[in-house]
């Protein structure tokens, strides 16, 4: 940024971008948006299942940590769910790169705004922010590059915790319990439909998150579970009245274990079968 | 046929003009203290504020004409945000802000028929007081480095002096320079000044990111009980 760069943004009327960052940010740098020009659907890395649910003190977000080229395994530690100030969070599914880019884009935005007003903005207002970003990528969506966040929030005039959901134009739905989203969402919600109840508490919530990625690792390709290899565990983050806190990760890890071991109990292992469905003989 | 003005004439003209309005406007201290840096001036607004966020580790004060050095405190927060946002948060620096505050109102005093009415500290806190840096920048761009505390506004040289001779040779915790701010601000002022006609915020270096924080009358009540 140059000097006179710098003496035109001091000089600027304050109504020019008022306290609008991508305004500003449009002012200050003509970049046509990705995927212009581009006439074939591009691979790149994916985000795979993200979810958030509803609970009494406020909502948590939860998402694996994998992404996907294909069918290959681009990054197995990728991080996809980031507070986008101290009182929401959103997750990515989709193109991680314009996703990622999308939520840089946000958190500046937010505090941007914050700065200059002197108060934060409206969870509502948060929320039709981000859907007009997600509005702005449609182009490079019809080339592939497909960026659907889910959004959550404490919502301090309500005093509740909100969850937003978006569908590639930009659309904003608001939901009352729970969502999932991304390649094994559907398996994700499918979990949460059978665990789910209005009344839980922080603990139970996550618990059920745990459980409800664990199930879409099972069932869908893209999702990465547990990785008990490389100590590589997803994440989840909850939103209160007192703000955004990520769950340690020794609770994620100490949840999985005792998962893994219930389901082992409820499952026969192959040679408690009276057929060994692993080895099937013909004729033995 | 135009007048010939010698520039002498000129500058004192337009410095004595931009010094009275300074001169009508509340004063603002900012000292360091153990943990960062502390900002106290008489406010009785509690919306239309004189300290505020620039950026993750700096603040920005102002003096004189509100419209002024509101402009200037919203050009700078386009100015950090963007070059944060296009190259990293490290790379924005209270140096660099300050440089280009002091370009612009170099500028503005030499080529504007009005010079701003206003005086500005853009403050920086860092890991250690050493790393602390105060950049006071005048109505006609001048910049000085500061060290330990700063006056700004119609009292300045009063306060200076009296901050001279009691800011102590260490930076001091926070209920003390609460304590010394608040006296000299009302001793020199000459005016009784509750807790709720003062803006009081700091440059917090135990915090997480943000290091700026506001302090509301309950939590100053609460540091000087």
């Amino acid at each position: 940024m140059g000097e006179s760069m710098a003496d035109d943004l001091l000089r600027a009327p304050i109504f020019g971008s008022g306290a609008s960052f991508s305004d500003l940010l449009k002012q200050a740098v003509a970049s046509p948006p990705p995927g212009n020009g581009i006439d074939k659907p591009l691979h790149v890395p994916e985000g795979t299942t993200v979810l958030a649910i509803r609970y009494l003190d406020g909502v948590i977000v939860a998402g694996d940590r994998r992404a996907t080229e294909g069918f290959q395994i681009s990054h197995r530690s990728i991080e996809k769910v980031f507070a986008a100030d101290d009182m929401s969070a959103v997750a990515i599914a989709g193109a991680a790169g314009p996703a990622v880019e999308m939520v840089r884009l946000l958190q500046t935005e937010l505090e941007h705004y914050e700065k200059v007003e002197g108060e934060r903005l409206t969870l509502e207002g948060k929320a039709n922010k981000l859907s007009q970003m997600i509005r702005a990528n449609l182009p490079a969506a019809l080339q592939g590059l497909v960026v659907v966040p889910l959004f959550a929030g404490f919502d301090e005039a309500r005093n509740v915790g909100r969850i937003f959901k978006y569908d590639v134009t930009g659309g904003r739905y608001e939901e009352d319990d729970y969502h999932a989203t991304g390649s094994g969402g559907k398996d994700a919600r499918s979990s949460l439909k059978k665990r789910y109840n209005h009344g839980l508490t922080r603990d139970e919530v996550v618990k059920i998150a745990i459980e409800a990625l664990f199930d879409a690792a099972d069932e869908d390709v893209g999702t990465g579970g547990p990785d008990l290899v490389r100590d590589i565990f997803p994440t989840v983050v909850s939103i209160t009245v007192d703000g955004t806190l990520e769950i340690p990760e020794d609770d994620i890890r100490a949840l999985f274990n005792e998962l893994i071991s219930e389901r082992r109990e409820q499952m026969l292992l192959p040679h408690e079968h009276t057929v060994d469905v692993r080895r099937p003989r013909r004729g033995s | 046929m135009p007048y010939y003005v010698p520039p002498e004439q000129l500058m004192k003209d337009k410095a004595d003009y931009a010094r009275k309005g300074i001169a009508r406007g509340k004063s603002i201290l900012a000292l360091e203290y153990v943990d960062g840096i502390f900002f106290i001036a008489e406010n009785p607004s509690a919306t239309l504020y004189k300290i505020s966020e620039i950026y993750d580790r700096i603040a920005f004060a102002g003096v004189g004409k509100f419209n002024e050095f509101e402009q200037l405190r919203i050009g700078g927060i386009r100015l950090v945000d963007l070059k944060g946002y296009s190259y990293s948060r490290e790379d924005v620096t209270a140096k660099s802000l300050a440089n280009a505050y002091s370009q612009s109102l170099g500028n503005i005093f030499t080529s504007e028929v009005k010079p701003y009415e206003c005086e500005i500290l853009v403050a920086s806190v860092g890991d250690t007081t050493n790393e602390n840096e105060l950049f006071h920048i005048l109505y006609d761009g001048s910049v000085t480095d500061r060290q330990g505390w700063v006056a700004m506004g119609g009292q300045s040289d009063q306060l200076g002096s009296a901050l001279e001779e009691r800011y102590p040779d260490g930076p001091p915790d926070l209920k003390d320079a609460f304590r010394l701010g608040e006296e000299i601000l009302h001793t020199v002022e000459n005016r009784s000044m509750p807790p709720a006609n003062l803006e009081v915020a700091i440059l917090d270096r135990t915090r997480g990111r943000r290091k700026f924080r506001r302090l509301s009358v309950a939590q100053i009540e609460a540091i000087l009980a």
